[in-house]
């Protein structure tokens, strides 16, 4: 311990890590409380990492679990123990900042100070903080993460370990999105006037306009579509209230109004986040984990780290289809071969074609068996999975051109051109009010004379057990049985233009992180190299 | 009395202090600093003969662990750059054994002998280990430093010599020694020769010979030694050896 602390300071009065420091913990168990050492400490220069990680590099001990972290974790090695003897620092040598999409994870396994978070810094001791287990929303992984607030304020947010899903990682975008909660809030309902500004009232007012609204317009009319970070029991209630109004035109952003949601291997992880790592070919179809689920790129990159991976476009993949690509014998020899399409696929018109055509590559290499099912849709959105386990699939594709009243529960990142002028206008923001979304929508059933039988969590609940029991069996994932019978044959052809990228900036991807200060900052300085 | 003791310490606080508190085992800091003559924008390549070179010390590891090759690639690297590493050199020699350019930047680092700022064509070493020392290496330092007008890793006006220090070399039967690490004549003409028992005054000497373009012998400087014999010849075993009567086989 003497040795540990010889060069390291004594500032845990003023040192972020206070509390939850591996350091102090030792030295509170085995330390004496007095040194010997009477030389002068040495001094580090502290570095730049980014606008994520803060460095106080005095306070480093050289145990080298960042660098293990950036190289063998996160893929960038950028970090390195630097000089030798007393001289010795942990460093980039150039300047460089850290780009990795999990560079956060290094304030975590920094057992000292040395590395802490930026944002974070100088705002809260770690024992005045309440911690909530929760489940993060920025991407379609579900990391577990616990949100540790102080009063009404979220302070931070932290990876709980999950070695099924997000081991003991989570994305840059998950644990600094926190600041996008403060800002840009929905307080207060507001209706537009006819002067074209928006103008707060309560409740029961608020209501009524739309209730009264929604029975101006035909039953088909009516387009529901619920935002990318909705919770299943108000996707429930939204589609229920739809229902009831006589329109089934109701969707989940992200999922395209042409999905159908009818075999339920079709959209999710079969071979399940863990599962990735028996795979010993990754054909990856259309996605770009990196961005898309920067957790599930972590996990197939511990997997290929001595296998292979690569991906291509239409042409490629409609080669390797047909066998004629030398990848085609990569995945016949493969003994778990793991194909991943991406959710922006759900949004291209020849989606069929493609899916038909990854169906064969999964025949012919043998990706689904009773033991292994390699065929794996990364979701892009939350709320994406369980909206299609709940059916919310719109009755026709055209339902939003020919919408009247249109309910966006949350949905930010509609393509609202297609709407005709004349359309009445009901929007919600996500981060309205503090009253779920649930709520909203059964006191709207009420005013609208449509009454939803349910008032409780509970009661919500039990509907949705009806719909999709699955989604309640928590801490279980439930597998979905694949077959390729069942699926009709697609004649469409597949369209030549190349794979779009689903995710332009990982760093904004919803409403919570556009709202962030700090992930501003972080696509402004990261993303430019 | 405590007053005493107090001010007493100060001063020796003081006195740390005033020197530079961490002594520089290395002629750079550990990190890099872009500047005109070293940034990672320079093109840097080994030269047609090093790339021969570096084929034929890649070959004694296999294929599987070239970076095993990464000291003797830095060190034909820095032969051939004038005796120091531009962080572009390291960048090339990264790119030859495939490894990410931090590894390679740990390895220049922590190697004491790899410089990675400019130094003289002549890179004169002096060895400030307990022999060398208690045999007045401190002497010839400044002597060294003295008669080139410059400060320890401090390169002369026109280019040709540097002193730094360097740990035991292992001549300390002949201390006090300098290393005088020729960098004159590329990797093809490199020479690292070490001068044994040299004084204040011989190691001037030995700076104006190699300004001259001389190269002087080296070895010891000491007329009257062979070698790492004893000064005035041999004083003991001087006849045939006897074997000890352990081993003495015959007897058994």
């Amino acid at each position: 311990m003497e040795f540990l602390l010889m060069n390291h300071p004594l500032d845990c009065p003023i040192c972020d890590q206070g509390g939850e420091c591996d350091l102090q913990d030792q030295s509170m168990a085995f330390g004496s409380d007095r040194g010997r050492f009477t030389e002068v400490k040495r001094s580090v220069v502290d570095k730049n990492l980014g606008p994520l990680v803060k460095t106080v590099m005095t306070r480093c001990i050289q145990c080298t679990r960042c660098v293990r972290f950036a190289t063998e974790v996160a893929g960038v090695q950028d970090l390195g123990m630097l000089g030798r003897g007393s001289g010795e620092e942990i460093g980039t040598y150039v300047e460089k900042l850290m780009t990795s999409e999990l560079s956060g994870n290094v304030i975590d396994i920094c057992p000292v100070g040395a590395l802490t978070s930026k944002p974070f810094a100088f705002k809260a001791r770690n024992w005045e903080l309440k911690g909530t287990e929760t489940i993060d929303v920025t991407d379609a992984v579900g990391s577990n993460i616990r949100i540790d607030s102080r009063g009404p304020e979220v302070m931070r947010i932290v990876p709980r370990l999950n070695e099924d899903i997000n081991e003991e990682w989570i994305s840059d975008k998950t644990r600094f999105c926190y600041d996008g909660l403060k800002r840009q809030r929905l307080n207060d309902p507001m209706i537009r006037g006819a002067d074209g500004r928006f103008k707060p009232v309560i409740w029961r007012d608020a209501l009524a306009v739309v209730a009264e609204m929604a029975h101006k317009v035909k039953p088909e009319e009516i387009v529901g579509v619920a935002g990318q970070l909705s919770d299943a029991e108000s996707m429930m209630a939204l589609k229920d209230l739809l229902n009831k109004m006589g329109s089934n035109n109701v969707w989940c952003e992200g999922n395209g109004s042409n999905r159908d949601a009818d075999l339920r291997s079709g959209y999710i992880m079969n071979s399940s986040i863990a599962g990735l790592e028996k795979a010993d070919a990754f054909l990856l179809v259309g996605t770009q984990p990196r961005v898309e689920a920067a957790i599930v790129n972590a996990r197939i990159r511990k997997t290929v780290l001595a296998k292979q991976a690569q991906g291509w476009g239409p042409d490629t993949l409609l080669e390797i289809a047909e066998r004629r690509h030398p990848f085609s014998s990569v995945l016949l020899n493969a003994k778990n071969p793991a194909i991943i399409v991406g959710a922006g696929l759900f949004e291209r018109k020849d989606k069929d074609a493609i899916f038909s055509a990854l169906e064969t590559i999964a025949k012919y290499a043998n990706a689904v068996r009773l033991d292994w099912n390699g065929f794996n849709v990364l979701l892009l959105k939350a709320a994406q999975a369980a909206a299609l386990d709940l059916g919310l699939v719109p009755e026709s594709e055209n339902s939003i051109e020919s919408a009247k009243f249109v309910y966006l529960m949350g949905a930010d990142d509609v393509n609202l051109e297609k709407v005709p002028a004349d359309a009445l206008w009901f929007i919600k923001g996500i981060m309205a009010t503090g009253v779920d979304d649930w709520k909203i929508i059964r006191a709207l059933s009420e005013v609208a004379g449509v009454k939803l039988p349910y008032d409780t969590l509970g009661a919500i609940r039990s509907r949705i057990k009806t719909v999709a029991p699955n989604i309640l069996n928590i801490d279980e994932r439930e597998p979905a049985t694949f077959s390729f019978s069942i699926k009709p044959e697609s004649t469409k052809k597949m369209d030549s233009a190349p794979f779009g990228t689903a995710v332009d900036n990982f760093y904004m991807t919803d409403s919570i992180t556009r709202a962030s200060k700090i992930m501003a900052q972080c696509s402004a300085l990261l993303l430019k190299k | 009395m405590l007053a005493r003791l107090a001010s007493g310490r100060l001063h020796e606080i003081r006195r740390i202090f005033s020197q530079p508190s961490v002594r520089s085992f290395s002629t750079a800091l550990n990190y890099h600093i872009d500047s005109p003559d070293n940034n990672p924008e320079l093109p840097w390549e080994f030269s047609d003969a090093n790339k021969e070179k570096a084929k034929e010390i890649l070959s004694h590891y296999p294929s599987n662990y070239k970076q095993s090759a990464v000291i003797p690639l830095l060190d034909l690297a820095q032969q051939q750059h004038g005796g120091w590493l531009p962080v572009s050199a390291m960048n090339a020699v990264a790119k030859v054994i495939e490894v990410s350019p931090i590894r390679v930047y740990e390895v220049a680092t922590f190697y004491s002998m790899f410089n990675r700022t400019k130094v003289g064509k002549y890179h004169l070493l002096v060895c400030s280990t307990t022999p060398c020392m208690i045999r007045g290496s401190r002497d010839i330092e400044s002597a060294l430093l003295k008669h080139l007008g410059v400060k320890r890793n401090e390169v002369t006006k026109d280019g040709l010599f540097s002193v730094g220090e360097m740990e035991c070399m292992g001549s300390c039967v002949n201390a006090p020694m300098i290393t005088v690490a020729d960098y004159s004549n590329g990797s093809e003409g490199y020479t690292y020769n070490y001068y044994e028992d040299v004084t204040p005054e011989r190691v001037v000497e030995i700076v104006e010979k190699l300004r001259k373009g001389e190269k002087p012998p080296h070895g010891t400087q000491n007329p009257k030694r062979i070698m790492c014999g004893p000064e005035g010849g041999n004083t003991t075993l001087l006849g045939e050896p006897k074997p000890p009567p352990c081993r003495d086989l015959d007897a058994c």
